[in-house]
């Protein structure tokens, strides 16, 4: 079954999370009902921005910057993995979000590594031959 | 579509060429639903279309060549799923074409019809799925349902061939990678999503009729493109009043394409139009669909816009336009979808029902609206309605502002014309 991300997105300028109690009774009602439904394989809620450091390695330097990776209006906040059939399964589940309102949700299938090694083992194996 | 095949069934090569026009978009349906992979499915049929090619003119033409493409095209895919792809990916896939290749008891024909069909609606709802940027929705609904190469769908759209096959791959592409399902929607979403998918036939039919430049040859193919779209979610989806209004408008403004633009090429307003060469087949057509939408009474958009133009074409002479129930279309219209457009338009039927004062009444809060400073059909309409009431010298200004907004040469002339008459 395909696995989906669910890249949630908020304004700089909403709720920090876990700190507005009706706030988080939504989340934990909406990871409830992912878990019900059988499709909740990962999800985690991250600290704020200010928490955020960025590295880079050039030249053999290593770079630090504090701060996130891209000043925009809507910063990463959390994040679900899913398992559902198909992309219209995952949006479905993305529109109940409970900042959908205000904040966006990105959904990105992940990668099936298996097929990718499969086809690398073939690919060699082709070329051995 | 059957009763055309028959059509030049002597001859194999006309054959293959009209199996690939009346046949290609269901054999392509058919085979995404059993190989799951539109690029794959588009290979196949393409591998199929060229062994009919070689084999037909030597065995004859077969019974039914879309279930000798669809068989054919099957096999093909089993050959290159057996060639390209890895193991863990193949393996499920050819259990089930071989299954379905094996399965070679004939279903009735009523079965066989309808599943044809529903093939088709999926495949209609896949080409227009939301996911999907609008522009790659209308080239691959094109490509894939319709009769368009990737160097026809790119003339239209005045884009490079590569970069339109590039639009192409990588809409095939999501709905591999993401899997966007491949099926009608369900109910919740449904109505939503059908609204989506005659967008853009909407969209592929004004591409066409805007003769804003390409190819004009091409550009008339989109229009019949649409209509063909139309006529086929009208036959796969005739509960929706919004189907069949949105065929039933485009069939009555293609009845006039060939009278809006003179022999110099210059436009010919609607009330200026040769009548004689309106194309009377398009409008019965156009008539009987905008019946089957209003006898289902849930009005819509599209519903309201055809009867718009039913009274237009209805009408025996430009001085016998019931412009009085123009008006209140258009103030229907603009209750359900208010915009500009629509607003200009009621202001211009307003004046032809009751006078230029009244017209003008309407069109004066618009002109306020810095938002439609520079819109183009609002000035026209201004400088229409000026002229109407005797003011020469506002009409002219208004002119003026209108042709100095106007991109199209031939809307400019008319205007520069229009100014000149004053």
């Amino acid at each position: 079954m395909p696995q989906y991300m669910l890249l949630i997105y908020t304004p700089g300028d909403g709720p920090p999370a876990g700190t507005n109690p009706e706030e988080s009774a939504k989340w934990f009602e909406y990871t409830q009902s992912l878990i019900d439904a059988g499709v909740h394989v990962a999800g985690d809620a991250l600290q704020g921005l200010d928490t955020a450091t960025t590295v880079r390695v050039r030249d053999g330097d290593t770079q630090l910057v504090d701060g996130p990776f891209a000043e925009t209006k809507e910063f990463l906040a959390g994040y679900y993995v899913l398992d559902c059939p198909d992309l219209d399964t995952a949006l479905g589940y993305a529109s109940r979000m409970p900042n959908i309102h205000y904040g966006s949700t990105e959904v990105r299938p992940v990668m099936d590594m298996s097929a990718v090694f499969a086809e690398a083992g073939q690919g060699q194996a082709q070329a051995q031959q | 579509m059957s009763g055309e095949r028959r059509l030049g069934t002597d001859d194999p090569a006309a054959a293959v060429e009209l199996a690939f026009r009346e046949e290609r978009p269901a054999v392509l349906a058919t085979l995404i639903r059993h190989v799951g992979d539109f690029q794959l499915a588009e290979d196949a049929v393409q591998d199929a279309f060229a062994a009919a090619v070689a084999t037909w003119p030597r065995d004859g033409v077969p019974d039914n060549p879309g279930a000798w493409l669809t068989t054919a095209a099957r096999r093909r895919a089993i050959d290159r799923l057996r060639r390209t792809r890895s193991l863990a990916d193949r393996a499920d896939r050819l259990a089930e074409l071989a299954r379905l290749d094996a399965q070679e008891h004939r279903p009735d024909a009523l079965d066989e019809a309808s599943a044809v069909d529903d093939d088709r609606l999926r495949l209609i709802f896949t080409c227009c799925h939301p996911a999907l940027a609008l522009p790659a929705r209308v080239a691959l609904t094109l490509r894939m349902l319709g009769g368009l190469t990737t160097g026809e769908i790119a003339r239209a759209f005045l884009v490079a061939e590569p970069t339109m096959g590039q639009r192409l791959s990588r809409a095939k592409r999501k709905i591999a990678d993401a899997h966007i399902p491949y099926r009608v929607p369900t109910d919740d979403v449904l109505p939503d999503r059908l609204r989506g998918v005659l967008m853009v036939v909407y969209l592929i039919f004004n591409e066409g009729y805007e003769a804003s430049g390409g190819d004009r040859l091409v550009r008339g193919e989109l229009c019949s493109e649409a209509i063909r779209l139309g006529r086929l979610l009208a036959r796969l989806m005739p509960d929706d009043g919004e189907v069949w209004g949105l065929l039933a408008l485009m069939l009555l403004h293609d009845a006039r394409r060939a009278a809006r633009v003179d022999p110099a090429g210059r436009y010919v307003a609607l009330d200026q139009q040769d009548r004689s060469l309106w194309d009377q087949g398009r409008i019965r057509e156009g008539l009987r669909a905008l019946e089957q939408a209003l006898r289902l009474r849930r009005p819509g958009p599209y519903q309201l816009q055809a009867a718009i133009s039913a009274l237009h074409v209805e009408a025996p002479s430009p001085e016998e336009v019931e412009w009085q129930q123009i008006a209140d279309l258009y103030g229907a219209l603009a209750r359900l979808e208010p915009s500009p457009v629509v607003e200009v338009n009621r202001a211009v039927a307003v004046a032809f029902a009751r006078g230029p004062a009244e017209g003008l009444s309407l069109l004066t809060p618009l002109l306020g609206d810095a938002a439609l400073a520079n819109y183009q059909p609002l000035h026209a309409a201004h400088a229409e309605l000026l002229r109407r009431s005797g003011d020469r010298e506002g009409a002219a200004r208004a002119y003026t502002r209108a042709t100095e907004l106007t991109s199209n040469a031939v809307e400019r002339a008319e205007l520069e014309r229009r100014r000149a008459a004053l």
